[in-house]
């Protein structure tokens, strides 16, 4: 089984193809261009590096997000396109999952963290369980203020992994029993996907490009604002 | 002799789209899915719903349009999708789905102007181009008059200084409460008035091919706040009038001034009854050709970015697969 990982939920792209043995080879790049003008050279770079055809991927897994959505949509569109055009099923991964996944091997509280923007966070809570992780909670979306007083009212120690606690790092820093990790491991990765829909896909959690959708959190503005417009 | 076969995905603003269309005539397949009911209750585009809505409807649509065309474990020779103008995040859509597909099957993507292929729709159903040629595209987002003196050589002689012609018509349509979109519903009961029951302006703007609808818009809100009781039907047919007097008017200008052998519509507005009807009479007594493209491919469609890659792929070969969204892309003589 080869499978095929697309992230592109965050400012950063990245791509990875392994299987049974691993991740084979992986790229990741997370300034400067559009994520869709980087993605197709990419993926082609990525099967080039892993020495396979791309007619020998078996199963397409993508981050499914949270994150930003423009960035999002262009791997979750690219990633069932490369499943249609293939035949093969798909499998979806959460971005939080993907940052929680590689410090796993810690009895702290995990939590992940992605910056939302307009002062915002996506995260959730994950405990280390022998061969992964298991997320504790909801994904949710709120403001730093509303994570440190969930973090406050946890009481134990805290690894906090993301871009968005990097970005409120003043928030969380003042807080006792949390660490915040550095940089290198601040964005899901793609390496992290394959890992995770290996496991996914032994277990034969397939979805169908048609089905596959991605996890906004946040209804559109014109939504939000017709729920709350006044009545006339 | 060889047949290229092209899929085309155009995902610009609403509509998603895709379609097999072999050597940039013959129409294999062409699906187009709508997403008019989700944008109707805000009265115009909500570029995330779109958004969401393109990823959503994509790959089946994409998927009828091969199963539509006959090809199943075969794959078509090139893809082509619009890469703008249009909404960046709807566009990016259709844009990462076709330089993905096309890397898979092992074929060129070809990047298409959203506009050429609005011209290229004319030449789908009657492909023997007379040159050179006025065209008239008129959509939601643009009102221009182009000269096209070859494939992939265009002049724009004239564009919209203030609203689209489209854009006139929803806004119009909305102040008469008839709904969204605002041309189909305007042309429907234009039908039961009269045309000329009320004189409103035509902004000619002297020597120009420019086009300017917003003082007409406000005439007919004064029209109708001064005469609440006047007839719906009269409004609109009277208001479809003046704005077909202009686009009309200017496009047989231009044609004379040009030494035009055809005029040509092109956009959603093209569908207008109205519009194409005054438009064949104008060709009739100036002894021109007219180009009027079937109703379903005036309004956005693949089967039109599909023809224009075609002709793309002829004159530039692939598109590099680092192409991304142009939202802001001109039509620009090559
Ligand atoms: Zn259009």
């Amino acid at each position: 089984m080869l499978i095929a990982g697309i992230d592109t939920a965050t400012v950063q792209v990245s791509v990875a193809v392994g299987g049974h043995e691993g991740v084979l080879a992986s790229t990741q790049s997370s300034r400067g261009r559009q994520h869709a003008e980087i993605l197709t050279p990419a993926i082609e770079f990525t099967c080039r590096q892993a020495r396979i055809e791309l007619s020998e991927i078996s199963v397409v897994a993508v981050d499914l997000g949270p994150g930003l959505f423009t960035g999002l949509r262009v791997g979750v569109a690219a990633a069932k396109a490369m499943a249609h055009a293939l035949n093969v099923p798909m499998i979806g991964v959460p971005s939080l999952d993907l940052l929680a996944f590689p410090v796993r091997f810690t009895p702290r509280l995990i939590v992940a963290a992605i910056d939302a923007r307009r002062g915002e966070l996506f995260y959730a809570f994950y405990r280390q369980v022998p061969g992964g992780i298991q997320r504790l909670s909801d994904h949710q979306v709120g403001s730093p203020d509303d994570l440190a007083s969930e973090l406050l009212a946890a009481g134990e120690d805290c690894l906090l992994v993301g871009d968005g606690a990097l970005r409120y790092r003043e928030v969380f820093e003042g807080l006792k029993r949390i660490e915040i990790v550095e940089e290198g491991l601040a964005y899901p990765s793609a390496s992290s996907l394959v890992m995770l829909a290996h496991a996914k896909a032994l277990r034969e959690e397939w979805v169908k490009p048609w089905d596959l959708q991605p996890l906004y959190l946040r209804k559109p503005d014109a939504e939000i604002n017709w729920a709350t417009r006044p009545s006339v | 002799m060889n047949r290229t076969r092209i899929l085309g995905i155009e995902t610009s603003c609403d509509e998603t789209a895709a379609a097999v269309v072999v050597d940039g005539h013959e129409v294999l397949s062409s699906v187009v899915s709508s997403q008019v009911d989700l944008h109707a209750r805000f009265g115009g585009v909500v570029p995330e719903i779109a958004s969401r809505a393109h990823v959503e409807l994509l790959t089946p649509v994409v998927a009828r349009a091969l199963v539509e065309a006959g090809i199943d474990d075969d794959h078509v020779d090139a893809v082509a999708a619009t890469v703008g103008p249009g909404l960046i995040g709807a566009l990016l859509v259709g844009v990462s789905a076709a330089k993905t597909l096309a890397l898979v099957w092992g074929v060129p993507f070809v990047a298409v102007n959203h506009l050429e292929a609005h011209l290229y729709a004319a030449l789908l159903e009657d492909p023997d181009l007379e040159l050179p040629v006025v065209v008239l595209l008129v959509s939601g987002g643009h009102t221009l008059l182009v000269l096209m003196e070859g494939h992939g050589r265009y002049r724009i002689l004239g564009s919209t200084i203030d609203d689209a012609a489209g854009e006139a018509f929803d806004k119009v349509a909305r102040y008469l409460g008839l709904g969204y979109p605002g041309g189909p519903a305007i042309d429907a009961i234009a039908m039961a008035g009269d045309p000329h029951a009320i004189a409103f302006p035509r902004a000619i703007l002297d020597e120009s091919y420019d086009f300017s609808f917003s003082g007409l818009k406000t005439a007919v809100v004064n029209h109708v706040r001064k005469h609440p009781d006047v007839a719906t039907e009269d409004v609109a047919a009277s208001f479809q009038e003046a704005v077909v007097d202009v686009l009309v008017t200017k496009a047989r200008r231009a044609a004379q001034e040009h030494g035009a052998r055809a005029l040509c519509l092109a956009g959603g507005v093209a569908a207008n009854s109205q519009l194409r009807e005054r438009l064949l009479d104008a060709c009739v007594a100036d002894g021109l050709r007219a180009f009027l493209p079937s109703r379903s491919m005036c309004t956005d469609n693949a089967a039109m970015v599909a023809a224009a890659g075609w002709y793309r792929l002829q004159a530039d070969g692939p598109s590099p697969l680092d192409t991304g969204a142009s939202p802001n892309l001109r039509l620009v003589s090559t």
